[in-house]
């Protein structure tokens, strides 16, 4: 019995049109056989995490170009707590500082991923961590 | 993971000049074989070496076959002469240097306001300003979709008090400034003019430029407010009212920088960019202006990317196609309204977080790249821009990247030193080809518009963009740092600007204490009267936004007073 495909969440949030790499990623994952809904943009924390429970998605990818990460990202990793989703895997990516990322990735952010990370490595996260993820779950 | 490769040389010289097409022509016409050298070069990328970035397949040498329609008088002729695709100046940069204008702003009027001044110390000659997020797309510091975004991309400016703040001390009719606004640009300009003539400097001497480009935003940059039908009537009024009480002002700045950060290639960079702009020629003679009264200050802003001769082929074409369609088709008969003039900005996609310092060469080429193809104002990026804002140090480096450039290396001293190179005029030929055939299907839409709606561009761009992404992902291209040359456990050791929350509060309460000090009854009036104006085409915005502007309601108001008769633009999500 074939198994559902992964089905994931990639996001833009705040005022960043910055929608390039949000883009490629939704296309690689799609290409790799997942199924991506993709926000569109402007999307506040809220609407993100209730668009990834009713779309019973096992991950939630964020891209933020804006320099707003830092605020953004724990809002969602809040909302997902708040909305009992915290099964979800949440990860993310962007012009993002390493210090920074080191900081998100304590604050519950799964994995951040800078400009220039392969495409195949996302996919290869997405792929192990969403598997475990749907395992638990089912 | 990427794998360390070790760096190898990649000269093919033996190979050159085998090639019959190589040998001095004599006037004899021979077919230059298109060859077929896939594995001639080792090592990484030896699948893509033989087309252009863009996907433009390339020969191994060029010759007279490859331009043996190009009509000397009609395709190419002098600079500073009709169809000026070798520049529109005669003596090129010997007259005059390009203006070396960076791009600047974060947090504060007043953070920014101390690194223009620092700038222009440092011997810049014009002042550019880069605006934050919310000011970018119509929010007040303190409204809820401004969280986490105050300062971070650029300055905030919420109302005419952060304008005055922002020029503070900078004679404002001795400098010239390009402010990089699109949707609510035309409040911009009022707050421009309103700081310049609180200080007694009337809007008739200042000069500068706004970017203005809403079309752009819908294709690329998602920088919109109101639906493109009457966002364009904004920016037409805009052009109408500088066009008259500005004569120093450039009114638009058409721009395809950001339709190439967005991941298009070189020749959809610049066949959108100049639709766009043929599109405002259309929008401006179709409310009643005269083309040659308007046109001579429409300017453009291209992207250098990391393809050297593709991207002085794409500036070359731009004029070209630009003083044919002008003359031609809009029927412009000064020549002023012929030449196409633009800015230019190292691409920001090209650079990379991994080694980063690698960056300062990227753009030292895509800055050579700009100026052989005659560009009229040059930023070139610094170092660590993809990773956070740039610092004072690597600003430095970027600036001073120009100056060598523009006095050291001499290729400042002959115009257009390209031309007449089989390759070039080969490529610039090319280019323009697949410009027109764009023309042609934009037109089958029924126009920029339209085609926008459709998601036409929206589409074209996605697909390139992850064209490219593949390519490296294949290593069919190389990115040093990236897919091969790998340091591992890279480590950076370059100080990044940080903008602290600090800087969102304050803002927050600035303009909050700019709305309890001023008339309410003058907000409320101008507020109401700029609503009319929006309601009647016929009444120009322009003075009602300056109204506005000197009684101090915030963009956020303006805005949102304007949105109450436009609405709010939401795009289809395409991926």
């Amino acid at each position: 019995m074939a198994a559902r495909p992964l089905r994931i969440v990639i996001a833009k949030a705040g005022l960043d049109g910055h929608d390039r790499g949000a883009k490629v990623i939704a296309r690689a994952l799609r290409d790799a056989g997942m199924e991506v809904i993709y926000t569109g943009l402007f999307q506040t924390p809220e609407q993100i995490v209730q668009t990834a429970i009713q779309e019973d998605a096992d991950g939630i990818g964020l891209s933020i170009l804006s320099g707003a990460h830092m605020t953004l990202f724990p809002l969602v990793v809040e909302q997902l707590a708040a909305q009992d989703a915290g099964d979800i895997v949440f990860f993310g990516g962007g012009t993002i500082p390493p210090e920074d990322a080191g900081a998100l990735k304590s604050a519950g952010v799964r994995a951040i991923f800078t400009p220039g990370a392969p495409l195949q490595e996302i996919v290869d996260f997405v792929q192990r961590e969403c598997g475990k993820r749907r395992e638990l779950v089912g | 993971m990427a794998s360390h490769v070790e760096p190898r040389r990649f000269y093919i010289m033996k190979q050159v000049l085998r090639d019959p097409a190589a040998e001095p022509a004599g006037g004899a016409k021979r077919e230059v074989p298109a060859p077929a050298r896939a594995g001639a070069r080792k090592g990484p990328g030896s699948g893509a070496v033989d087309r252009t970035i863009s996907d433009v397949p390339l020969k191994t040498v060029y010759g007279p076959n490859d331009i043996a329609e190009l009509d000397l008088t009609r395709d190419l002729a002098w600079p500073g002469e009709f169809p000026y695709v070798r520049g529109i100046h005669a003596n090129g940069y010997r007259d005059r240097l390009w203006t070396m204008r960076q791009f600047a702003g974060f947090g504060t009027a007043k953070q920014t306001n101390e690194r223009y001044h620092f700038l222009l110390e440092q011997g810049q000659h014009g002042l550019s300003v880069a605006f934050d997020m919310p000011t970018l797309m119509g929010y007040d510091s303190d409204a809820p979709q401004a969280r986490g975004e105050v300062g971070k991309c650029g300055v905030a400016i919420d109302s005419l008090a952060d304008m005055e703040a922002l020029f503070d001390g900078i004679d404002m009719g001795d400098i010239t400034t390009s402010m990089t606004i699109n949707g609510p640009a035309a409040i911009a300009v009022a707050q421009y003019v309103a700081a310049a003539e609180k200080k007694g400097i009337s809007r008739h001497k200042l000069g500068g430029t706004i970017q203005a480009d809403i079309l752009k935003e819908y294709i690329a940059q998602k920088e919109w407010i109101f639906p493109p039908r009457p966002h364009m009537r904004v920016i037409v009024d805009m052009i109408d009212f500088c066009t008259r009480e500005m004569p120093k002002w450039n009114t638009i700045s058409i721009s395809g920088y950001h339709i190439r950060e967005a991941g298009s290639t070189a020749a959809q960079e610049l066949a959108f960019t100049l639709a766009d702009g043929f599109a405002y020629v259309e929008a401006c003679v179709a409310a009643g202006m005269n083309v040659d009264d308007f046109a001579p200050r429409l300017s453009f802003f291209f992207n250098s990317h990391i393809d050297f001769f593709e991207e002085i082929a794409k500036f070359r074409a731009a004029r070209r196609i630009y003083a044919r369609h002008m003359r031609d088709k809009y029927g412009a008969k000064d020549p002023r309204s012929w030449k196409l003039r633009f800015h230019t900005q190292t691409a920001g996609c090209s650079a990379t977080a991994q080694q980063p310092e690698n960056n300062i060469v990227r753009v030292a080429f895509e800055a050579m790249a700009a100026v052989l193809g005659g560009t009229q104002s040059l930023h070139t990026n610094s170092m660590d821009e993809v990773l956070a804002l740039p610092t004072e140090k690597s600003v430095e480096i970027a600036l001073r990247t120009q100056q060598v450039l523009a006095y050291e290396t001499n290729v400042t001293n002959v115009v257009d030193p390209l031309g007449g190179s089989y390759y070039v005029e080969a490529l610039t030929d090319e280019m323009e080809r697949q410009a027109e055939a764009y023309f042609s299907q934009i037109e089958e839409y029924g126009g920029v518009v339209e085609a926008i709606e459709a998601g036409f561009f929206q589409k074209e761009i996605a697909e390139a963009s992850y064209r490219y992404q593949r390519s490296i992902e294949s290593k069919d291209r190389v990115i040093v740092g990236v897919n091969a040359f790998v340091k591992e456990e890279e480590s950076h050791d370059i100080d990044l600007l940080k903008i602290t929350e600090e800087t969102e509060r304050e803002q927050a309460r600035a303009v909050q204490a700019v709305r309890s000090r001023r008339d309410p009854n003058a907000v409320q009036s101008g507020l109401e009267r700029l609503q009319r104006a929006c309601r009647d085409p016929k009444d120009n915005l322009m003075p009602h936004l300056i109204d506005c502007v000197n009684a101090y309601c915030t963009e956020g108001e303006i805005v949102d007073a304007m949105v109450a008769v436009y609405g709010r633009y939401t795009e289809r999500s395409i991926f």
